[in-house]
């Protein structure tokens, strides 16, 4: 029996059941139903799992197509799944982790009033997510695409009675907008090139694609995983994403829907194969977003903005091995990624819960004396992300960067690039940990320099956009001002710690699926194998070892500048902590200056043009209409016998047609 | 002496159908128009009859039976309309009715 | 063959001169009568054919039913009035209608007469005329089997044509009378009848009395009508 389309459709029944009774399940039903069918979901896709396992290998990809959903002449598209090794692998861990963070999202939106909808995006946006994965076809993971955009926005923009996380809902919608257009223009490009934009129609026909067709295929589809991903320049909006709940950060714009661009590309590498230079745009600019996005983290006060820049930074690691056609590490990389990032996300939940809704960390300090296991969990998640053997980060980074090296005559410059990253990584990470869970515990200071930072950022961005000064201002989550210096921080609910354990435990272990001693540990390659059209090469055994040993100590410098800076105090913060990171390069403030001023006359221009030009056209035909109308009208005289007359000529003009064709 | 055959009926029909046609035109009275309607289905029926001969086909002698039972209707109706407008407009023609002018 | 032909030739003259007179003539009761001659020369040309119910349902229904209708709404309106064949309110409507007219003869006639004698078309292999079979039976043969349902569509617009006759010809403005339908029993229902027919009287008296009423009456009634 063939249970794939159970995948989506658990969650979207949990989706149903919400609409309706949603108020009815109330706290914590409504949550624990939520949980619950994603977890159903899981099995099943653990079911699929061990179907594939059984098969041979050539035959792993199994497909299910419910009905036609688009019929029209020769294109024709159904409601088809395509269950093979890159889905089911995507599957496993977005209703593994989604299962947990919807564990975890029972006892940190505990008490909110909305509370039952905030299960209803949830389900609604790992039904579209797994809807985008298993799709057989574009137009299917399009509308997956579309899906996980919308519940973003909806999730990002909460509580929206905040005008702050009102907009920049807004902003990440708008962002992904561009994005989306690639991806339309992309599968129009398939269509007319292929003839099908049916997954297992594109994979034979694509070695026949000429490389110019190939590459602006590639480049299109690029442009949509850009959006998505939040990668250079369109990176602008996950920071702000970060307005919604802190578990939406780490399922949505963490763990899943933003590796949705890496999963595209890697489920088009056959076309990518052909794509030429398409893949060294990629490489570039996954390596440019690590760095620029890994600066940018270095210098950020709020936890959750280090945790979204550092997002980016490793969503541009996965491109970067992407782009080196190094697919094997960039879904290894995603895979981790989900894992430690997910837990790192959900530990600072954890401790924003416990600090009021506070999200500045300089008003942290101490708190592995209050929250023991959020504390050894992030601890965990700080190890792995900064790459320190043998957790999970270090394998899948290291793998990364071995491609990377090994990739065409640019490979060691891209490949340093990657390096540096990995030093901030672990610079920053530790200036994260050092500022929340050692040192003084700050919140008792009456007179924190909050304030005055906050006042300067909002004096400076007058011309900005108010998603910028929703940056400044950080959650914005109603209550979040009862932080006071008597605070007592306490340990979440087992709802929330457990799935910290769980991620933790996979953050550790997270690695064994890909280790590098040889082809029989290299479990995930020889899983993909069968989806991917394209052998990368790392390099030879000896200079991997060397990477290796490099990768070790640039993490570990990282760590030990970090605990010189923020724990010694033997180098003043502020020479590393450059406003122009603090203020992200001024990408925002540059886009809302162009916007706002040549961009709005521009636009004021096709707007004039469209008032005139195109109005014009059409009031033109309008009024044409209407004047030949007016001219005809005395044909209509009412005069029965006129119309008579016009009957008998039709009908002599008909005889005369019929004698013309006859065979006299 | 040429002989009979359907060519003979066939253009009698015609010139009957014209002429009614012509009738249908020309004259402002309603209830001769309406005659003039007759005299064009009497022709199309006598074709029809024609063809039903020369084809050997007793369905086209089952649509004259229509025809005939679809011209009574319209006669009794086509009639109650006009003995309805006579009512409101005494000596009114076909061209004194044009109420659905553009 | 020579007296099929006389037949024919003879019958051919009738119905064009009575289509001639239903087109050419100005008083509506020589039309009428025109169109008789027309109808039974068609009569007579049906018979010729061998459609003989056919001829007999057009000297009934036409000739007997339809005619004599039309004759009955002339005389009913008093439109009985010679029509002014001269005048022609709409600008080029008669240059045209015999322009179209002679275009509609002129083709049909080059279509007819250009193939021959011979009819175009398959002859039936399904309803033939069948010589022994008298004509009634065959026709009603295939009325009551091939086009069975049709026929049942004729009863009902007949019905639906009666009514619309019946609706239309009443006089305009005068909804249904309800106390031509008093409720009561019907001893009741006899008293009050008696009763109104005593104050009619009365009235009727009254009237007689009294000139000027009748008048006053009319001028209602064809405001009414206007």
């Amino acid at each position: 029996m063939n249970l794939i389309w159970l995948i989506p459709c658990l969650p979207l029944f949990g989706f149903l059941v919400l609409l309706v009774a949603g108020r009815k399940l109330g706290d914590p039903g409504a949550g624990w139903w939520g949980t619950g069918v994603v977890a159903a979901s899981f099995l099943v896709v653990v079911k699929v799992f061990f179907d594939l396992l059984a098969l041979p290998e050539e035959e792993r990809s199994l497909t299910q197509t419910l009905f036609t959903w688009i019929p029209s002449g020769s294109f024709k598209v159904s409601i088809g799944f395509l269950a093979d090794p890159l889905s089911i692998l995507m599957c496993l861990f977005i209703t593994g982790i989604g299962a947990l963070i919807h564990l975890y999202s029972i006892g940190y939106m505990k008490g909110d009033e909305k509370f039952s909808k905030f299960f209803l995006y949830l389900n609604l946006f790992l039904a579209s997510m797994l809807l985008l994965v298993l799709g057989d076809n574009l137009l299917l993971t399009f509308l997956g695409w579309e899906g996980v955009g919308t519940c973003s926005y909806l999730l990002i923009s909460f509580w929206h009675t905040d005008p702050a996380n009102a907009s920049a809902g807004k902003k990440a919608f708008v962002t992904n907008r561009i994005g989306d257009f690639g991806f339309m223009l992309g599968t129009f490009l398939v269509w007319v090139t292929v003839g099908s934009i049916n997954y297992a129609d594109i994979g034979p026909a694509a070695p026949m694609i000429a490389a110019g067709t190939a590459t602006a295929i590639g480049l299109l589809f690029f442009l949509g995983a850009v959006g998505k991903s939040a990668q250079l320049p369109l990176s602008v909006w996950l920071p702000d994403a970060m307005a919604g709940p802190t578990p939406v950060s780490a399922l949505i714009h963490a763990a899943t829907m933003v590796t949705a661009g890496v999963y595209l590309i890697t489920r088009l590498n056959p076309i990518m194969a052909q794509a030429g230079w398409a893949n060294d745009v990629i490489a570039w600019t996954g390596a440019i977003t690590a760095l620029v996005a890994a600066s940018i983290a270095i210098a950020q006060t709020d936890i959750k903005k280090v945790l979204a820049y550092s997002t980016v930074s490793q969503l541009g690691y996965m491109f970067l091995a992407v782009g080196t056609q190094n697919y094997v590490a960039g879904i290894f990389h995603m895979v981790t990624h989900a894992f430690f990032k997910a837990l790192l996300f959900l530990g600072a939940g954890s401790v924003i819960m416990a600090m009021s809704h506070e999200q500045d960390m300089r008003k942290f300090g101490n708190l592995r004396k209050y929250l023991p296991v959020t504390f050894a969990t992030f601890m965990i998640g700080w190890l792995a992300i900064s790459g320190i053997p043998p957790l999970a980060g270090f394998w899948s980074k290291d793998e990364v960067l071995a491609g990377a090296f090994n990739a065409g005559p640019a490979g060691p410059v891209l490949w340093f690039i990657g390096l540096l990253v990995a030093l901030m990584t672990a610079f920053y990470m530790t200036r994260v940990v050092i500022m929340t869970f050692f040192g003084s515990e700050k919140w008792r200071l009456t007179d924190t320099p909050h304030e005055v930072v906050e006042s300067e950022d909002l004096e400076s961005s007058d011309l900005v956009t108010a998603s910028v000064a929703a940056a400044a201002h950080g959650d914005g989550h109603d209550d979040h001002h009862g932080l006071s210096p008597d605070h007592t921080p306490q340990e979440s609910h087992w709802t929330m710690t457990a799935p910290l354990v769980i991620l933790a435990g996979l953050s550790i272990l997270g690695g064994a699926i890909n280790l590098p001693f040889g082809s029989d540990f290299k479990h995930l390659e020889h899983w993909l194998a069968p989806t991917l059209a394209y052998e990368h090469e790392l390099p030879p055994v000896p200079v991997l070892v060397l990477l290796a040993f490099a990768a070790i100590a640039v993490a570990s410098l990282g760590i030990f500048l970090a605990y010189l800076v923020y724990s010694k105090q033997k180098i003043a913060a502020e020479k590393i902590e450059r406003p122009v990171l603090a203020h992200a390069w001024y990408i925002d403030e540059t886009y809302a200056k162009v916007a706002g001023g040549p961009g709005e006359a521009g636009f004021q221009g096709l707007a004039d043009f469209d008032g005139t030009v195109v109005d014009g056209a059409v009031n033109g035909v309008g009024a044409g209409v209407l004047g030949i109308g007016n001219r005809l009208r005395p044909i209509q005289s009412g005069l029965v016998r006129s119309y008579a007359l016009g009957i008998s000529i039709g009908g002599a003009l008909l005889l005369a047609f019929i004698v013309t064709r006859m065979n006299l | 002496m040429l002989a009979l055959n359907e060519t003979w009926y066939l253009v009698l029909a015609a010139m009957i159908f014209t002429i009614g046609s012509v009738g249908l035109l020309t004259r402002k009275n309603p209830l001769v128009m309406f005659m003039c309607v007759e005299l064009m289905l009497n022709a199309v029926n006598l074709t029809f009859v024609t063809f039903s001969k020369a084809l050997d086909d007793i369905a086209g002698q089952a649509i004259v039976f229509f025809v005939m039972v679809v011209a009574a209707a319209e006669v009794v109706v086509g009639l109650g309309i006009i003995v309805a407008i006579m009512r409101r407009r005494q000596g009114a023609d076909a061209d004194d009715i044009s109420l659905m002018r553009g | 063959m020579k007296v099929e032909m006389f037949t024919f030739l003879l019958t051919a003259a009738i119905c064009l001169a009575g289509s001639a007179g239903v087109v050419l003539l100005r008083n509506p009761v020589h039309n009428a009568l025109s169109l008789v001659a027309t109808l039974f020369g068609v009569a007579v040309l049906f018979i010729q054919q061998g459609a003989y119910f056919l001829a007999a349902i057009q000297v009934i229904v036409y000739a007997g039913a339809i005619v004599i209708l039309f004759l009955f709404v002339i005389m009913l309106l008093g439109v009985d009035k010679a029509e002014g064949l001269h005048s022609e309110p709409i600008l080029g409507q008669r240059p045209a209608a015999i322009a179209a007219a002679v275009a509609i003869l002129g083709l049909s006639l080059t279509a007819l007469l250009s193939v021959g004698s011979r009819v175009t078309g398959q002859a039936s292999t399904l309803a033939a005329i069948d010589g022994s079979e008298p004509n009634v039976n065959a026709l009603a043969k295939v009325l009551f089997t091939d086009y069975v349902f049709a026929f049942e569509i004729t009863s009902v617009l007949l019905t639906v044509a009666v009514v619309g006759a019946v609706v239309l010809s009443r006089k305009a403005g005068l909804a249904i009378d309800v106390d031509e339908f008093p409720e009561g029993t019907s001893s009741d229902l006899l008293q009050a009848k008696r009763d109104a027919a005593a104050e009619e009287l009365e009235v009727a008296e009254e009237v007689a009395t009294d000139d000027e009423t009748p008048e006053g009456e009319a001028e209602t009634t064809e405001e009414a009508l206007r």
